[in-house]
């Protein structure tokens, strides 16, 4: 199946007006999720089960929900995965019309595990919205396996105990091939609730045309160069991003740092730089030319490139450094199927598999050694396949260096006290 | 209202003669037949209006976080917040609630007024061409929006390219792009309301006010608006509630400074899950919301216009 994925993107990539971009940029960019864009249309469906939630949960006193009786020696394998993930985040391929997971198929061939897969992922929030009723009240959220990246959600559902701590005995090939970037990340030590799906990065997107030349530093973020023409994200990156520019590393950061921060974008938009903090959408400002610069995600701006013609978005990594998310896999307390999904986990970081995968979603792949296969792969095809898969071989923002990683930062892990904190604090720049 | 009616005949027939048996059987049907009527439709309102909102109340009242769950303490400080905090994004809903309404109103009392008089036998393929648009989501229609008016787009490039207007002039990220959004999606439940009123009008009011020597713009002012002003109380009402709350066109079409209170309350729920404070948001908005339409529909008089029966 590799060749078919692969033939595909070379396709589109020659058919495509970045050609004088640099290839492996252009594999490392892809981050193809629609996160922050579903915003809208997701809205409503989630006000009706936070409000029912709300109404479920007045009479709760405290939540004993860590899976009460679960333990893995008991636990069994049942043939079945109910697998919740962000839109277009694994390779897949069309077969008669027909949307297929290849490397979902091969686990099912390899185990006998079924796996349903479902694309209802579309903001850490919204989802902690929908499945936090079940898991407060002690039920199954109908997943076993879920997506959630570093942040206050992903806090939340460690704290209240709201994931099944995992087996590392089921996990040897995390032991064996798991990058050392991904392992007992900060916000989750030793690895005990979660391991790393993939990674990226928050930099800055611009339209070249506008700018005028290239941008390599923050700095021209705050640049009244650009005054009116500067796009911010009302997210948690813009702060991390804003904390990495004043030297701050934002993952040690506290409320003297964010104040710090808070100030500076205050003083950004009080001078009329900031034209817009986009809650979505701001890709099409680039496109349109109502803004020049913008934080940005890296996949955001690679995919904007590819759907639109004409469009020729740059994202950079800035000097100072770049704000990285990881998103993880974790299993739901009360998971009906959790040593299927245990097994799953483990299989994904088989290097084959990863490969197969980085080959689709052009990620930063938490499997390092994939890459031999990667280039495997590459010299077993020919042409635009060879190079393309080369490149992305070579590509910082796939295969990432230990250096690439100095000046890559994780935002701070914000429990619920420490969030309000924090929203108190950037949100009235975000909202007024 | 309705039950009172049925009951009237009940008393004053027993004043007469003592009720048969089977008389009373058949009221007391059809009491049974009015109730049951009112049920489906008082159902519907406990369990999609009292209950929501009760629920809503106690748990503005209430303290807590999402993972230990909510607990009643009466606790009013979220109301007190809600008022201090953001006073500048209820003032902002209600102007460009306010905005809109008067524009939509504006745009379309003339609309609805041509196509109700002189629609002819086309009246009903204007008012298709009116509702077209509305086939098409919300959201996608504001989007496009942003497309119309973007500051290199079809509309503003032209212009800049000709130097008829400076180059960094902007209508997104501003005021007046949320007050136009919300106008363009509120303009057919203006209309409608309107017509319906314009169409309802008997015709011969219209040749008697001629017959008395008014003028033109005399039968219009003095004939036709006041009878069409239960066209009129309708759409306000239904514009200015929905544009007061709506946050979508300011997400996608404001900018810095332009901030609705509609979006304060979503990011309370979905970012902070703060759902007491959001709670207490979403009701100091009803609430406003409430008291500005019973003062408007008391000083409008709405008893009489909803009666309908004044003329």
């Amino acid at each position: 199946m590799g060749k078919g994925t692969v033939a595909q993107m070379t396709d589109k990539s020659e058919s495509n007006p970045l050609e004088n971009m640099d290839p492996a940029i252009i594999r490392g960019l892809a981050m193809p999720r629609m996160t922050r864009r579903g915003f809208l249309g997701l809205a409503g469906a989630g006000m009706l089960g936070a409000i029912a939630a709300a109404c479920g949960s007045s009479s709760t006193s405290t939540s004993t929900a860590t899976g009460g009786s679960f333990s893995w020696a008991t636990a069994k394998k049942a043939g079945v995965l109910d697998f919740a993930n962000w839109p277009l985040y694994i390779d897949q391929n069309t077969v008669n019309g027909k949307t297929v997971y290849p490397t979902l198929q091969q686990f099912t061939k390899e185990t006998g595990i079924k796996v349903n897969y479902q694309e209802v992922i579309q903001g850490n929030s919204s989802f902690f919205g929908k499945i936090e009723p079940e898991l407060k009240a002690g039920k199954s959220t109908g997943y076993d396996l879920m997506v959630i990246t570093d942040g206050p959600v992903l806090t939340q559902l460690m704290m209240y105990g709201w994931l099944t701590p995992l087996d590392h005995s089921y996990l040897p090939n995390f032991a064996k091939y798991a990058g050392a970037n991904v392992k007992s990340p900060s916000y989750d030590p030793g690895n005990k609730y979660t391991l790393a799906w993939q990674s990226g990065f928050t930099g800055i997107g611009y339209n070249p045309e506008l700018t005028g030349g290239d941008i390599t530093s923050l700095a021209s973020l705050f640049d009244p160069k650009f005054a009116g023409k500067v796009g911010m994200l009302a997210a948690v990156d813009t702060p991390n991003l804003v904390m990495i520019y004043q030297g701050v590393d934002p993952n040690k950061s506290g409320p003297s740092d964010w104040k710090k921060a808070a100030a500076l974008m205050q003083d950004q938009k009080s001078k009329g730089i900031v034209r817009k903090y986009y809650q979505q959408n701001y890709i099409n400002a680039l496109e349109n030319g109502d803004i020049a610069i913008s934080v940005a995600y890296s996949g955001d701006i690679y995919q904007a490139n590819q759907s639109s013609k004409g469009a020729n978005l740059k994202f950079v990594v800035p000097s100072e450094g770049v704000f990285r998310w990881t998103d993880n896999m974790c299993i739901p307390a009360h998971s009906l199927h959790p040593v299927d999904a245990i097994t799953y986990m483990n299989y994904v970081y088989n290097p084959r598999v990863a490969a197969t995968m980085a080959e689709y979603i052009d990620y930063m792949t938490p499997v390092p050694s994939s890459k031999n296969y990667v280039i495997q792969d590459a010299n077993a095809s020919s042409g635009s396949n060879k190079a393309g898969l080369l490149a992305m071989a070579d590509s910082p923002l796939v295969y990432p260096t230990a250096a690439d990683f100095a000046h890559a930062y994780y935002g701070p892990a914000l429990d619920p006290t420490a969030y309000q904190t924090w929203n108190s604090i950037f949100q009235p720049i975000f909202q007024s | 209202m309705t039950i009172t009616a049925a009951e009237t005949p009940v008393p004053a027939a027993a004043g007469r003669t003592p009720v048969h048996p089977a008389v009373r059987r058949r009221m007391l049907k059809k009491r049974f037949t009015l109730v049951g009527l009112l049920i489906p439709g008082g159902a519907w309102l406990a369990l999609f209006f009292v209950a929501p909102i009760l629920t809503l109340v106690i748990l503005s009242l209430s303290t807590g976080n999402v993972g230990l769950g909510w607990h009643l303490t009466y606790t009013w400080s979220n109301f007190t917040q809600s008022i201090t905090s953001y006073k500048a994004e209820f003032l902002h809903s209600f102007e460009f609630g306010t905005a809109a309404t008067v524009v939509a109103l504006l745009v379309s009392y003339p609309a609805a007024y041509w196509i109700a008089f002189y629609g002819g036998q086309k009246k009903t393929t204007y008012l298709l061409i009116v509702l077209l648009p509305f086939y098409v989501s919300q959201l996608i229609r504001t989007i496009s929006w942003q497309f119309i008016l973007a500051d290199q787009g079809i509309f503003l490039g032209p212009l800049k390219a000709l130097h008829l207007m400076p180059q960094n002039f902007h209508i997104l990220a501003t005021p007046w792009a949320v007050i136009g959004g919300l106008t363009y999606a509120q303009i057919p439940y203006m209309l409608l309301p309107i017509f319906a009123a314009l169409e309802r009008i008997d015709r011969s009011f219209i040749e008697a006010s001629k017959d008395l020597y008014a003028t033109k713009w005399e039968t219009v002012r003095r004939v036709v608006l006041p009878l069409s002003t239960p066209g009129i109380f309708a759409g306000v009402l239904l514009v200015f509630i929905s544009a007061t709350g709506d946050y979508v066109n300011e997400v996608i079409l404001g900018g810095t400074g332009t901030g609705v209170i509609g979006n304060i309350i979503n990011s309370q729920f979905f970012v902070n899950m703060n759902y007491p404070f959001a709670a207490a948001l979403s009701l100091v908005l009803m609430v406003a919301l409430l008291i500005i339409v019973i003062v408007y529909s008391k000083s409008l008089g709405t008893e009489d216009l909803m009666g309908g029966g004044t003329y």
